[in-house]
């Protein structure tokens, strides 16, 4: 197939070969991170402008490294380093990016839509690398890359997403692209995080964590994202823990093949113990690999289309 | 489609090119084939089997993708397709012989040289080649050719292999 998108703005509007193409093409980019020279010059010329108006190290330095093992020139823009604290709109900051010919603009921002936003308004490929609570449309690339990798498939398998769906973007993004290659997906957590509308999104909502954790053959877990609450969704810290954190006790009921996924940065003791965390079935530092082949497959394909309107292309 | 080269042709063909490469490479010791994505890496391990029989060594064999390498990105419609490279051995002082289906205007091969240096500094570089359809834009040749097959630009060279599409066949195609 071809791909025909010039933006990377949500796993929802993807197709299933569309998904599959990413996939594939992360699969073969991954080995460029295993040669000695960690480069090749796909994107030689291009620049590629990370602008990050929220907090988040992982996936910037992700994005960054993936751009620059593809040779684009990389700059990158942070809320406290930019005039978005001198008032500035997230449009005139854009432009004003644009006006330097950037290629690409890699946008995280508090507001939903806002790459759909910047893709209607600028030149420059966009690419979401996490919109609110919408979505996070790489996590989920690389978490499904890495689930079909590690267990050979998609289709069947029971995924279990466990902690706070309300305010993650990591659960919609996941949820999007899951589904829509045949996995069983379940999502699991205290009742004011996991709201009965998922439904609607095709997966199984559960309050029985042990039963849940026993048929899962992935358990991904989400932080508790303190910053997007402004009120209490549960009593403290200690009691979300215990009643659902993957702890010791817990994970002895999982089965032996699981994979234990968290998209980063983990809270030990709270939703992940240290033990589950370091133990051989936690392949969290590998989803950390995984993103940058995954994230390089992107900006590769991305680059690959010309035109304006590539965006309204539906595969 | 006018065939140009059949099944049984195209063994006689690839055992031709694997004795002359044999033959400028005695002893073959540090030599190395590297096929390009997709057909050049079965051409590849076919030379590489026809060479076991005759020498009695194994060569060690890789693939290669040269997207990531072409010089054409910014000028093509959709992006290619990126396969698999694997080259499981070092190349720093290696006999290189590269592997394509069809020769053209030598920018795959320029790709493909880039590339290699990106992975070591081989001793030396060779490229044997199915079809050389001439129109070169580069200062490229090959070492060894398994047919010269002169063409227009109005024509298209379409190589089959039972590896990919079933049937070993090479034939010609106006456009």
């Amino acid at each position: 197939m071809n791909w025909t998108r010039k933006h990377l703005l949500t796993i929802e509007e993807l197709t299933v070969e569309e998904i599959i193409l990413v996939l594939d093409t992360a699969a073969s980019f991954k080995e460029v991170s295993t040669r000695t020279i960690k480069k090749v010059p796909a994107l030689r010329g291009k620049t590629v402008v990370s602008l990050f108006l929220e907090p988040s190290t992982r996936t910037r330095i992700s994005f960054e490294l993936a751009a620059k093992r593809l040779s684009a020139d990389t700059l990158s823009i942070t809320t406290q380093a930019s005039s978005i604290t001198k008032g500035e709109t997230l449009k005139d900051t854009a432009k004003n990016i644009e006006a330097m010919n950037a290629d690409f603009v890699i946008l995280r921002h508090s507001a939903a839509g806002s790459p759909k936003f910047l893709a209607d308004r600028l030149h420059a490929s966009i690419l979401n690398a996490g919109d609110g609570a919408h979505e996070h449309p790489t996590q989920a690339l690389l978490d499904v890359f890495t689930m079909r990798e590690k267990l050979g498939r998609i289709a069947g398998l029971n995924v279990l997403i466990l902690g706070d769906i309300l305010f993650s973007r990591v659960a919609r993004s996941n949820i999007w692209a899951l589904t829509k290659l045949g996995a069983n997906v379940t999502l699991c957590g205290p009742t004011t995080l996991v709201p009965p509308i998922f439904r609607s999104l095709g997966v199984k909502l559960t309050t029985d964590l042990d039963s849940a954790l026993k048929d899962a053959d992935v358990i991904n877990l989400l932080r508790i994202q303190h910053e997007r609450q402004r009120q209490t969704f549960f009593p403290s810290i200690g009691e979300y823990s215990r009643m659902f954190g993957l702890n010791p006790e817990r994970f002895r009921l999982t089965k032996p093949e699981v994979l234990i996924m968290h998209p980063g940065p983990i809270n030990r003791g709270v939703e992940i113990a240290s033990e589950v965390a370091d133990s051989p079935r936690s392949v969290i530092l590998e989803q950390v690999t995984n993103g940058l082949a995954v994230r390089m497959a992107v900006l590769f394909l991305l680059n690959g289309v010309q035109g304006p309107s590539a965006d309204s292309g539906a595969g | 489609m006018t065939t140009i080269l059949q099944a049984e042709a195209m063994q006689r063909v690839l055992s031709r090119m694997a004795h002359e490469i044999v033959e400028q490479n005695t002893p073959v010791e540090g030599l190395a084939l590297i096929g390009l994505q997709t057909r050049g890496v079965f051409l590849a391990r076919r030379l590489g089997n026809k060479m076991r029989e005759i020498t009695g060594h194994e060569v060690p064999n890789g693939s290669l993708d040269i997207s990531m390498y072409r010089d054409d990105l910014s000028l093509r419609g959709s992006p290619p397709t990126v396969k698999n490279t694997d080259i499981p051995f070092g190349l720093d002082d290696k006999n290189v012989v590269l592997v394509d289906d069809v020769l053209f205007t030598g920018r795959s091969v320029r790709a493909a040289m880039d590339a290699l240096t990106d992975f070591g500094r081989p001793r030396r570089i060779q490229l044997a080649i199915l079809i050389d359809r001439g129109h070169r834009e580069l200062p490229i040749r090959a070492d060894y050719v398994g047919k010269n097959v002169p063409t227009s630009l109005k024509e298209r060279i379409q190589v089959h292999m039972v590896e990919e599409d079933g049937v070993d066949e090479v034939g010609i195609q106006k456009i």
